[in-house]
């Protein structure tokens, strides 16, 4: 491992020994964990499904009913929140399969929102979370639109970095079916049209089908009401928009998240990959219903330790976590949600300048230093 | 089916819904409402458990009767469906069971009829769990009908059956769709059992003896002296056997002595029954990928990376368990997880292959 410019001192404070327990530890949680797996898990997750299919009905139909316009909304907000978070993000990380339920296989399931599984899988499931925050690797550092590390060299181009983000969050969902295009990457020369066409041809027939539902068949179905249909449709889809991406962004972005250079990550043994999701990470405090709303990212930690481990799980494992950490003396980031947004819109605006110069030693000895110091 | 189901299934099956309920599929809503609801796939009810032999110390039979729901499209006697049911810790497993009753046509009720695997460990076998514990009501997952070991439509003048232990299955809807088609042909029905207390459909078989039209039933017992298959036996029964259409089902050395004995002719149908595997614990046997029809020794290593050395390409991800991309369907064979040391045994399962090394044998879908 070797210290990065930005980085004075090394972030891995565990001898090669300690680091190899420390997987031991984890592993075992995992194990203890998998193999108590049954019953419980089942009817939660059936549970879940049920609620969302149910507010999803409730919310479609109250749009006939006029003055039930904004109970319509919050209701079809509810499902889609859940369908997205809870269901499709955990299901689609393959922490149900043991069930053997082709409804909540993560090979089968598709999510209600624009991005379709199967691009978002493998940006997701395999780019994010195996080289989680090593930067130049994990795409989700940013997305590719947004500066939100030092380590990602400033260009004038990041002044709008507080915009990006407004525009991200409000076209989130449209954000993430793009994303696996890497268009940045495209316009770079780093990767070609050919690589794009079957990413290209699969998001094409998911939003087809999603705007057709959302925006023509539905609100058609209205009849007398097609606009306010539309409208709830369309607003629906924002509020999922606002909240998912204000607790995806908790979730790696917040201060003191450790991210990793390539270099750094090479050879990486597997309790070196625990430790860099535990620093790479950051949870958010909160009461059941926010964690089931956040489909549990809110123990971002523990999610990505054991991101094929059902959700439902992570609270308890947390106290494990949490033991562990003290014991070894790391980090644990965790905080509520004012908080850890407060500081990801800090970082958001601090990073759309340049950075400040640091007192660099430079062996030209031409260091410009303050005369009033 | 009436008017008001018929115009219901149309319009649950239609475009309209599908765009209405997607990305989930219309299933996914009719379930919540009632199981017995649906538009696309299959699932059915028992309705009926019945023992067919229980012999204290022998692992006991039964027979199922199972309403489907109204997407099933019937049977073709002699022709299997796979039952998914949810055995132990919400674990829905699947096995694939031979349909015991006439031809059915769609929507009807029809029976399987299984022996429970005394090889299961307890709570994990199919067979076991729908012998032993499963109740009336009970909901199953099914496939639709599958299998070209039928029956055709223009039945020969002379047919014989072979079969062993519970390859009766198959031959008995078969027998019975003969029946109830009123067939006037000739039937030869020969069945091998163990013992005559081990005989499935006893009663049944010894009415059709008595008095059914035109039909040979011959129950072997050779553990108690009767007369093993060999040719010689078969040519005394049905002089110039190997020219008459021949339908043969049963475990593996049955099968191994009808395909000898009948030496290559075109007349003999055959399916046959693999005996479970179990796990070596080892590392020894092949692993065999289906899809590319490679078959290499087994090296210890991750099917991935055995994929790989065998000159495979399979897609990956992570390559640490995380990720999924891998994910292959092991058609047999007992497979651990370097993970957590957990090993499983199940057909058709689905597998991160870059955390699953083979014990013994192994066949994977890549």
């Amino acid at each position: 491992m070797s210290a990065t410019q930005t980085n004075e001192e090394s972030k891995y404070t565990l001898t090669p020994e300690e680091l190899e327990r420390f997987g031991e530890e984890l592993d075992a949680i995992r194990q203890r964990i998998v193999a108590d797996l049954g019953e419980a898990d089942a009817d939660y997750i059936r549970k879940v499904v049920k609620y969302q299919r149910g507010f999803e009905v409730a919310g479609r139909a109250m749009f006939y009913l006029p003055p039930l316009w904004p109970a319509a909304v919050a209701s079809l907000s509810i499902s889609k929140i859940l369908d997205n978070m809870e269901i499709g993000h955990n299901v689609m990380h393959g922490q149900y399969d043991w069930m053997g339920d082709p409804g909540l296989n993560s090979r089968m399931f598709e999510w209600d929102t624009m991005a379709p599984s199967e691009n978002w899988k493998y940006g997701h499931n395999y780019m994010h979370h195996t080289y989680t925050n090593i930067v130049g690797k994990d795409r989700d550092v940013g997305y590719g639109i947004l500066r939100m590390d030092e380590d990602q060299e400033w260009r004038p181009y990041y002044l709008g970095n507080p915009v990006y983000a407004f525009l991200l969050m409000t076209f989130f969902e449209w954000g993430v079916a793009l994303h696996d295009l890497e268009v940045d990457e495209l316009v770079a020369g780093r990767r070609t049209w050919a690589q794009n066409r079957e990413i290209a041809a699969r998001i094409w027939k998911k939003v087809r089908k999603q705007v057709a539902k959302d925006y023509v068949v539905f609100p058609v179905l209205s009849g007398p009401f097609f606009f306010s249909t539309l409208a709830g449709n369309a607003v629906a889809n924002l509020v999922r928009n606002l909240w998912t991406f204000n607790i995806i962004f908790c979730g790696h972005f917040p201060a003191g998240v450790a991210t990793f250079s390539i270099e750094e990550t090479e050879n990486e043994t597997r309790g070196g990959w625990y430790y860099r999701q535990l620093l790479g990470s950051a949870n958010i405090t909160g009461s059941k219903l926010m964690h089931v709303m956040s489909g549990n990212l809110s123990h971002q930690i523990e999610h990505h330790l054991f991101p094929d481990i059902p959700a439902r799980r992570y609270p308890e494992i947390a106290v494990e976590v949490k033991e562990i950490c003290e014991r070894y003396g790391l980090q644990y980031n965790t905080g509520p949600l004012h908080k850890q947004l407060g500081s990801v819109f800090a970082k958001i605006c601090r990073l759309a300048l340049p950075d400040r110069k640091k007192p660099a030693p430079d062996p030209a000895g031409v260091t410009e230093t303050p005369l009033a110091a | 089916m009436s008017i008001v189901a018929d115009a219901t299934t149309r319009v649950l099956r239609s475009r309209l819904a599908a765009t209405l309920a997607t990305p989930h599929g219309v299933d996914r809503y009719l379930e919540l409402v009632n199981p017995m609801w649906a538009a696309h796939e299959v699932r059915a009810r028992i309705v009926d458990i019945t023992r067919e032999v229980d012999v204290l110390g022998h692992p006991p039979v039964a027979t199922l009767t199972l309403q489907p729901t109204s997407t099933w499209r019937g049977h073709r006697a002699g022709q299997h469906v796979q039952l998914g049911v949810e055995v132990d810790g919400a674990r829905r497993t699947t096995r694939v069971f031979t349909i015991s009753s006439p031809e059915s046509k769609p929507g009807d009720r029809f029976t399987i009829t299984m022996r429970a695997n005394p090889d299961a460990p307890d709570g994990k076998g199919v067979s076991r769990y729908l012998v032993e514990r499963a109740q009336v009501g009970t909901m199953v997952h099914l496939s639709q009908a599958q299998g070209d070991f039928v029956l055709p439509d223009h039945v020969p003048d002379h047919i014989v059956f072979i079969t062993g232990g519970s390859g009766i299955t198959p031959a008995m809807s078969m027998l019975r769709s003969l029946q109830r088609r009123t067939h006037r042909g000739r039937i030869t029905f020969l069945h091998y059992a163990q013992s005559p207390q081990h005989q499935i459909f006893a009663a049944e078989l010894e009415e059709v003896r008595r008095s059914g039209y035109g039909i040979d039933v011959h129950l072997l017992h050779p553990e108690l002296g009767d007369p093993a298959l060999s040719p010689a036996y078969l040519e005394r029964l049905v002089p110039g056997y190997r020219d008459v259409p021949t339908w043969a089902c049963g475990p593996a050395p049955l099968i191994e002595a009808v395909h000898g004995a009948y030496d290559g002719s075109d007349a003999l149908r055959v399916e046959y029954f693999k005996p479970p595997r179990v796990s070596t614990g080892k590392v020894e046997g092949d692993v065999s990928f289906t899809r590319s029809g490679t078959t290499a020794a087994n090296s210890g290593a991750t099917l991935l990376e055995q994929a790989e050395a065998a000159g495979l390409t399979p897609q990956f991800g992570c390559r640490m368990g995380i990720c999924f991309s891998c994910t292959a369907t092991k058609k047999e064979g007992t497979v651990r997880n370097v993970l957590t040391g957990e090993t499983s045994s199940l057909p058709d399962e689905d597998i991160r292959i870059c955390v699953s090394s083979p014990e013994g044998d192994c066949a994977v879908e890549l």
